[in-house]
């Protein structure tokens, strides 16, 4: 038996291709840095997700953002060979429009997950594979770990760090083909090992928008891809009287108090429900938000057997990243890949189109998507950030 | 890390410098004078721009003072397309669709582009009946040979038809010097572009060759250069390495027969090893240097990035800037169907390739598209 090198593979460094993906932005450069360093056979790839210039308005152009160049400079410095891989159609297919189609639902989508499960996850780890890599390395903070029935994902060694949650949907055969070697780093760290490397992007700050709404505007695309979301209508109490009028049901998330322009109510009203078939905008107060149970939808297992086990299990869930998990029962449901979820005590943070991502200790056991509910609603806390931003952390 | 020796099959898209040139503009790097001006230093630089002039004529069949030095291919064909057109008083302008993407941006509107057949020749008839709908003069551009395929278009016929009906002809020859003779009157066309680096020049530097008496009004104003058709102090280093090279064109050309030989042993064994492969363009008159191959299946930049991998330069044909790969417009327009467009490269010869080049290109290629690269990897 060959001994194992630090990725875990029965090969010497110098003869294990080692496929980066490579953002440009520290991370995933320290990502490479580190591997290189190692003595790994590294090969960088970055992905095109979205003409630059048509997303920033500017004419349309051929090529790519800052980000690119940004990670071919990094290639550079560390003397491995870069590539960019054209994803702009599947991109387009698989994460914009689905993004776009969850606003126009009603929900709150998270499209770094999407990214993942498709793009990143499926097409790029193909092409890793395909030119004989023996593995994907990304610059995400989640750990990989061995265990009895084969890689586990855990949460990240910085808690402040930690991007499992937006990992969930990894399948078992992705996650035994993945690596993260910074899950068990701090990010301070990471900068440091960036400026010993000379790593022109050490100081870079990290993204926080959506990648492909660089304004930070995500109405804007969503508008221009399906206009019916702008479309106003009436603002309805619970209690069934009509508020108001609102601006289109993609300017609202389940949980938003501020920016309704409703008053005269003796407590502040949130968004507790949205009807877009009706382009009804529900409103209530904070009571009404409270949620215990919930379904979810295109459920991923990454836990001991094929699936969630038949008599359902107990764990903490995350029903947001930033979130402190929650004890809950999740239980399979009739329907294949879907599960209910019923919490120890009731949640405000229940918003449909984000995951429920389960946690046993340190380690994820999978997670789904929250299904819309039209029975009755719920709303997440007064978030602090605004949604697109915590949809954009990973 | 050292770079490892490579091998570069990939000349459509640049070449090396050859010797000829180096020495051209290792001896320009000394006079110190700009050529508009009157002392000594001036003339010096002068008569370095004014040899090279006369070189590039004689490679293409012209007059010295029909050459107007820009700053590349790309220059040269918006020079033609937008200069041309002004000063001749053009109605409307036309060309091929399987053109440079830098003659393609300068068309006004979708009805510009002329269709082609499989082998991406152009429709003549289309051509004649464009020509009659359209008012006079008509300005068309038509690639001599193609940057992807190497398939050649009858440019003397399509002069023809062109002149026939009052119109104006240019010619984007870029990539044919060194792999095919050929002249401007032979071609009989009204203009043709030229870009060093294609045959042994510096990058960043090119020419537009008019047939005499044809005008050109300037892209930009300024000094009044190039007889006021392109303004700008001469880059006289590069002027002088594209006039060393075109020099030096007739000995690349006669290296064309054994390129030949190299493509076509090279084509057979790809027909015969991988199934399903396709050479675009096999059965009609192509550049000695140029194969365009498509097997579906495997994406392009797999297949360039696996060969890049293996120490092997090849192209998918039109990469931008970031490195990033379309869908070629080229096999679009010949009709090819987007899967097997999806999985093209393009394998181009030059000067220093020889007959190992080839072999380690097949050796590396054929595992990658009949999807057995991992295996082949572990067996090295």
């Amino acid at each position: 038996m060959p001994d194992f090198n630090s990725l875990g593979l029965p090969k010497p460094t110098a003869q294990t291709r080692v496929v980066v993906a490579m953002s440009g932005g520290v991370d995933s450069s320290v990502t490479a840095g580190i591997l290189a360093q190692q003595g790994y056979d590294v090969v960088g790839f970055t992905m095109q997700l979205y003409d630059h210039g048509s997303a920033t308005s500017s004419s349309k152009s051929c090529c790519a953002g800052q980000d690119i160049y940004d990670a071919k400079r990094v290639a550079d410095t560390l003397k491995i060979p870069h590539y960019v891989l054209d994803y702009e159609s599947t991109f387009q297919k698989d994460v914009i429009e689905k993004f776009a189609d969850s606003y126009v639902a009603g929900e709150t989508p998270i499209p770094c997950v999407l990214c993942n499960q498709t793009v990143k996850f499926r097409d790029l780890l193909k092409a890793a594979r395909d030119i004989g890599g023996d593995c994907l390395a990304t610059g995400h903070y989640a750990q990989r770990v061995m265990g009895e029935g084969g890689a586990q994902l855990h949460r990240a060694a910085d808690p402040d760090r930690d991007q499992s949650y937006f990992l969930f949907a990894t399948t078992k055969t992705q996650l035994d083909y993945l690596r993260f070697p910074l899950g068990g780093m701090l990010k301070p760290e990471a900068r440091a090992i960036a400026r010993k490397l000379g790593i022109a992007v050490a100081d870079k700050p990290d993204s926080q928008d959506i990648c492909f709404v660089p304004t930070g505007s995500y109405t804007d695309i969503v508008q221009k891809l399906r206009p019916e979301a702008m479309q106003s209508g009436d603002f309805v109490h619970v209690d069934g009287r009509v508020l108001g009028q609102h601006k289109g049901v993609i300017n609202y998330t389940v949980g938003q108090r501020r920016g309704l322009g409703l008053g005269g109510e003796v407590e502040p009203l949130y968004v507790v429900r949205i009807d877009a078939a009706n382009r009804r905008v529900v409103v209530g107060f904070k009571e009404d938000v409270l949620r215990d149970a919930f379904k979810l939808t295109g459920i991923n297992w990454l836990g001991a057997g094929e699936t969630i086990p038949a008599d359902g299990f107990r764990a903490h869930v995350k029903l947001r990243n930033t979130q402190t998990p929650i004890a809950a029962t999740v239980l399979p449901a009739d329907v294949h890949g879907a599960a209910n979820v019923v919490l120890d005590t009731p949640a405000e943070a229940v918003t449909p189109g984000q995951a429920c991502v389960f946690y046993e200790g340190e380690r994820v056991l999978g997670g789904g998507w929250i299904a819309r509910d039209d029975a009755k609603a719920f709303v997440p806390h007064n978030m602090r950030k605004t949604h697109a931003k915590v949809a954009a952390e990973v | 890390m050292t770079q490892p020796p490579f091998i570069y099959l990939d000349y459509n898209a640049t070449g090396p410098v050859c010797a000829e040139a180096k020495a051209g503009m290792t001896a320009a790097f000394d006079p110190p004078g700009n050529p508009s001006s009157i002392h000594r230093a001036g003339r010096a630089a002068r008569a370095i721009i004014e040899d090279a002039r006369e070189a590039v004529a004689s490679m293409v069949g012209a007059k010295p003072t029909d050459v107007i030095f820009t700053g590349g291919g790309t220059e040269a064909n918006a020079l033609a397309l937008l200069g041309i057109a002004r000063a001749m008083g053009c109605k409307a302008t036309l060309c091929s669709g399987v053109e440079h993407s830098s003659v393609i941006a300068n068309m006004t509107d979708v009805d510009s582009f002329l269709p082609v057949d499989r082998n991406g020749i152009l429709d003549i008839v289309a051509l004649e009946r464009r020509l009659k709908e359209l008012p006079a003069p008509v300005l068309v551009s038509v690639m001599l040979a193609n940057n992807e395929t190497g398939v050649l278009q009858p440019i003397a016929d399509i002069a023809r038809l062109v002149h026939a009906a009052k119109g104006y002809i240019h010619c984007d020859t870029i990539q044919a010097p060194g792999r095919m003779a050929f002249t401007l009157p032979e071609l009989g066309v009204d203009a043709l572009s030229l870009s060093a680096h294609k045959f042994g020049g510096p990058k960043g530097v090119g020419a537009l060759v008019l047939r005499n008496g044809v005008r050109v009004a300037p892209l930009f104003e300024g000094g009044g250069q190039e007889k006021s058709r392109r303004s700008g102090t001469e880059n006289v280093i590069g002027i002088a390495g594209m006039g060393a090279a075109a020099k030096a064109v007739p000995k690349v050309l006669a290296d064309t027969h054994r390129l030949l030989a190299l493509r076509d042993g090279v084509e057979a064994q790809i027909v015969q090893l991988v199934p399903g492969a396709v050479i675009h363009g096999k059965g009609v008159a192509r550049l000695p240097n140029t194969i365009c191959i498509s097997v579906a299946g495997v994406p392009s930049q797999t297949q360039v990035i696996g060969l890049d991998l293996a120490g092997v330069c090849v192209s998918t044909g039109s990469a931008c800037s970031s490195g990033k790969v379309s869908l070629s417009h080229v096999l679009k327009a010949m009709g090819v169907p987007d899967e097997q467009t999806a999985s093209a490269i393009r394998v181009s010869l030059g000067l220093e390739t020889t007959e190992q080049d080839m072999n380690t290109f097949l050796a590396a290629y054929v595992p990658i598209v009949t999807g057995d690269s991992a295996t082949s990897k572990m067996r090295s």
